[in-house]
């Protein structure tokens, strides 16, 4: 990224300033620069080794040359922005810029459960679940190990051949002879440690060339052939005892017998653009999508306006110099921003509880507040403008005092009064100010994940669409269908997210670009 | 009198129903967390009775302790981190003029739209593959959290500081230049300490962000003993231990709220009158 940066900045207009050499700096400064160079260098170094012991040759490549990258850029004297954008840019890139592209590249396969792996993972898995003992096979004594934690270390079968004494060792990838009884470096699970995991381990098989090793209880383990079998020439499955035959769809991405029936066990292929028709096309999504849609709006935008509303009108009442107390509301107001939200929303949903929540108890009343759509709509607006209000405040108060008191004064000369002022001078200048602030929380709560799935998850339900609440935006309806009930369909859930992304892009952009002409009549 | 009201007792008259709006919900948390019974169906708005019993069992029963400190440092780290980094970025965009200046600021914008929590895949390969090659900096560990944290340096605090760089006068950095103060020397020395205040509102946001976050520290600080306090505190109201624990729950939030209630009172002078009116816009 550091070339990407570099780029325009040597082509940038030969300004006087980027083309002279660097200033002389002082020997301190100098020092800190060799000490936070020679920090780079050894941190470099200390990242380096388990990548070269790994063979990991193109992360080894990547990080000399951003190592490389990052020494140039700080020792010649040109590319003076890019020095100062590259520290963040470089952690947005790895930990923002490449999931949010892996995640987009997703939206175009079928990843999911059930869809995970490789053609040959899935056949190894279809082969494997299908085990069964065949009577009068060799049993042998059975010993569970791990080389980590005994609680979530990967799980290996330590195998006795009680004919010939022989100890083997078998893991996901087969078997293979073990040096050791245990061999050096594996623990042995104790029974309790075992039984804890028992469901992990009665489902563990080690694949070998006739069918799997499986356990049968905690100290035996039996060789079982697979009844289901992969046929390489006529690319299927054949049940070998029923003799049904499950042919590999390379679109679908799964094995589909003629009666149309599929092995739950596939693999991740590319879907094109069949997760994006989904959308519009399958019937119980897109019934539901503009509904969710326009309440997503009228949150994001209530939400926004709201709190952006109360905590300037907060900031202006407090804005005066003869009023008393004002660090106390200052402090008391922005209260709820010190509160850990997440536990305040949870606080919050209490509170409208119906049998003992507070708002019905000091009321008197019994109302089912988040039963009914436009009551729990109030409510987590409500509890959105607690929430988000002193933000608000805060940012306004600090936007105010940039203005300059001159302009204020200037008003009061020309005779206009306090409203007056604040419409034609403050309230302008505040919007361009803050426009991207309110843009960008604007887009925060259209997906504001936690404020609704805290609160009422969506809810509440019309009695015929147990899918699609009152409450939902898009973010918590997509992890319902993708997330929820049937299984993980990563895939179909990254395809709506770039339509989510598309609809939040679209309107933050129009909107910035109406507040630049703003910004360019004002300043 | 009127006039009074008119120029100073409506202020107060907002501030006051503002006050006991924000106060509301936490007055209840004060309460339920006294609360000697511990559940939310006995909880009420004003306290039934003073008792420390869910303090000493969330202290005694939980690993709150450990949560604590966890939390206080990752946020803390992070945010330090974080707003040095936005700064250094909110410098170039103010300061300088260079080619896709506009676009960068643009895509920092956008970049923030993606609903993040779908990414939470991708970020979880990639940690598995950091825990394999840098344990140190894996899952379970504070600078894994704090490298990830990272990822959103810059984002909207860039905006917001940018914002104030650019209310400095660019007089003040000729002059400085002229006077032979290097890039470094007007950043480090004329620029950071006149952007103060905004320094302690941006710092104080992403310590909030960041001690709230809860949806990658579930994920990711799966190991007890390194838990922050939003992963463990939740893990108390899951399921049927809702209503039982609701008074530990207030009283473990009580104690959350203390650490980002401190760093705001630290910051209040700066974030309150801050160096605004004075010298560099006079």
């Amino acid at each position: 990224m550091t070339t990407q940066l570099e780029g325009p900045a040597t082509r940038a207009l030969p300004a006087p300033e980027e083309t002279t050499p660097e200033r002389s700096t002082t020997t301190a400064g100098l020092l800190v620069k060799i000490v936070l160079l020679g920090l780079l260098v050894a941190t470099a170094v200390w990242a380096a080794f388990p990548l070269a012991s790994g063979e990991h040759w193109v992360g080894l490549g990547i990080l000399l040359a951003t190592t490389a990258g990052l020494l140039y850029l700080y020792i010649t004297p040109r590319h003076i922005p890019a020095k100062y954008l590259v520290p963040g840019t470089i952690f947005l890139i790895i930990f923002q810029i490449f999931p949010v592209l892996y995640t987009a590249s997703t939206a175009f396969t079928n990843f999911g459960d059930g869809h995970r792996g490789t053609k040959a993972e899935a056949v190894t898995a279809i082969q494997t679940a299908s085990v069964t003992r065949v009577p009068g096979s060799t049993e042998y004594q059975l010993k569970i190990v791990t080389e980590g934690d005994p609680a979530t270390g990967a799980l290996a079968f330590l195998i006795t051949d009680p004919k010939s004494g022989q100890v083997s060792i078998g893991d996901a990838d087969g078997l293979k002879p073990a040096d050791g009884n245990p061999p050096a470096g594996w623990t042995v699970l104790n029974a309790g440690q075992a039984s804890a995991r028992s469901k992990e381990i009665t489902d563990f098989a080690v694949p070998t060339a006739a069918g799997a090793i499986r356990s049968a209880g905690l100290s035996r383990a039996y060789e079982g052939k697979a009844v289901r079998a992969f046929d390489p020439a006529t690319d299927s499955i054949t049940d070998t005892t029923s003799g049904k035959v499950w042919k590999a769809d390379d679109d679908e991405g799964a094995f589909i017998a003629a009666d149309g029936e599929r092995l739950a066990q596939g693999w991740k292929v590319d879907v094109g653009f069949a997760n994006f028709t989904r959308v519009l096309t399958d019937e119980t999504i897109s019934k539901d999508f503009l509904r969710t849609l326009i309440w997503d709006f009228i949150f994001a935008i209530a939400s926004t306006g709201g709190t952006f509303v109360l905590g300037m009108f907060c900031a202006i009442a407090l804005q005066s110099n003869r009023m008393r107390f004002k660090g106390f509301y200052r402090v008391a107001m922005v209260l709820p921003y010190a509160m850990p939200s997440f536990a305040m929303l949870l606080v919050w949903r209490d509170m409208f509880n119906t049998d003992f929540g507070l708002i019905n108890n000091v009321l008197g009343i019994h109302v089912d507040w988040l039963g009914s759509a436009f009551s729990a709509q109030i409510a987590v607006l409500l509890v959105q403008l607690w929430l988000g209000y002193p933000y608000m405040f805060l940012v306004t108060t600090g936007a105010l005092q940039a203005i300059p008191g001159e302009l204020t004064d200037a008003t009061k000369v020309d005779g206009a009064g306090p409203f007056q002022a604040f419409r034609a001078v403050k309230l302008p200048l505040l919007l361009v100010a803050l426009s991207p602030l309110l843009i960008s929380s604007f887009a925060f709560n259209f997906n504001n994940f936690n404020a609704i799935y805290l609160t009422t998850e969506g809810g509440p339900f019309p009695a015929d669409n147990p899918s699609n609440g009152a409450t939902d935006l898009l973010i918590t309806y997509t992890y319902r269908l993708a997330f929820g009930g049937s299984g993980a369909q990563y895939g179909f859930a990254a395809a709506i997210s770039i339509f989510i992304f598309l609809i939040v892009a679209v309107v933050s952009v129009v909107s910035f670009r109406r507040t630049r002409a703003q910004e360019e009549v004002y300043s | 009198m009127i006039r009074w009201m008119k120029q100073v007792g409506w202020r107060h008259l907002v501030a006051i129903l503002a006050v006991l709006f924000s106060l509301g919900p936490i007055v209840f948390v004060l309460s339920a967390a006294l609360n000697p019974l511990g559940t939310l169906s006995s909880s009420t708005l004003i306290p039934s009775g003073a008792s420390a019993d869910n303090f000493t069992r969330l202290l005694q029963d939980t690993n709150f302790p450990s949560w604590f400190l966890n939390s206080v440092a990752i946020a803390g780290l992070a945010s330090l981190i974080s707003l040095f980094l936005s700064a250094l970025a909110a410098f170039a965009f103010s300061r300088r003029r260079f080619k896709g200046r506009r676009t960068g600021l643009l895509s920092l914008l956008l970049i923030q739209m993606f609903p993040q929590f779908l990414a939470v895949v991708a970020l979880f390969l990639i940690f598995s593959k950091i825990t394999d090659l840098w344990p140190a900096i894996g899952f379970n560990t504070w600078w894994g959290m704090i490298l990830l944290y990272l990822g959103g340096a810059l984002g909207v605090n860039t905006w917001l500081m940018k914002g104030f760089f650019d209310t400095v006068p660019k007089e003040l950095d000729e002059s400085a230049t002229v006077d032979g103060a290097s890039h470094t020397g007007i950043f480090f020395r004329i620029l950071l300490p006149l952007v103060s205040p905004i320094l302690a509102v941006s710092g104080l946001l992403s310590f909030i962000g960041t001690i709230n976050e809860f949806l990658l520290a579930n994920l990711f600080l799966t190991d007890g003993g390194s838990k922050t306090l939003a992963v463990g505190l939740y893990g108390l109201v899951q399921g049927s231990e809702r209503n039982t624990n609701f008074g530990i729950f207030c009283a473990g939030t009580l104690l959350t709220a203390i650490p980002t209630v401190g760093v705001f009172m630290y910051l209040q002078r700066y974030i309150v009158e801050g160096l605004s009116a004075g010298a560099v816009k006079g």
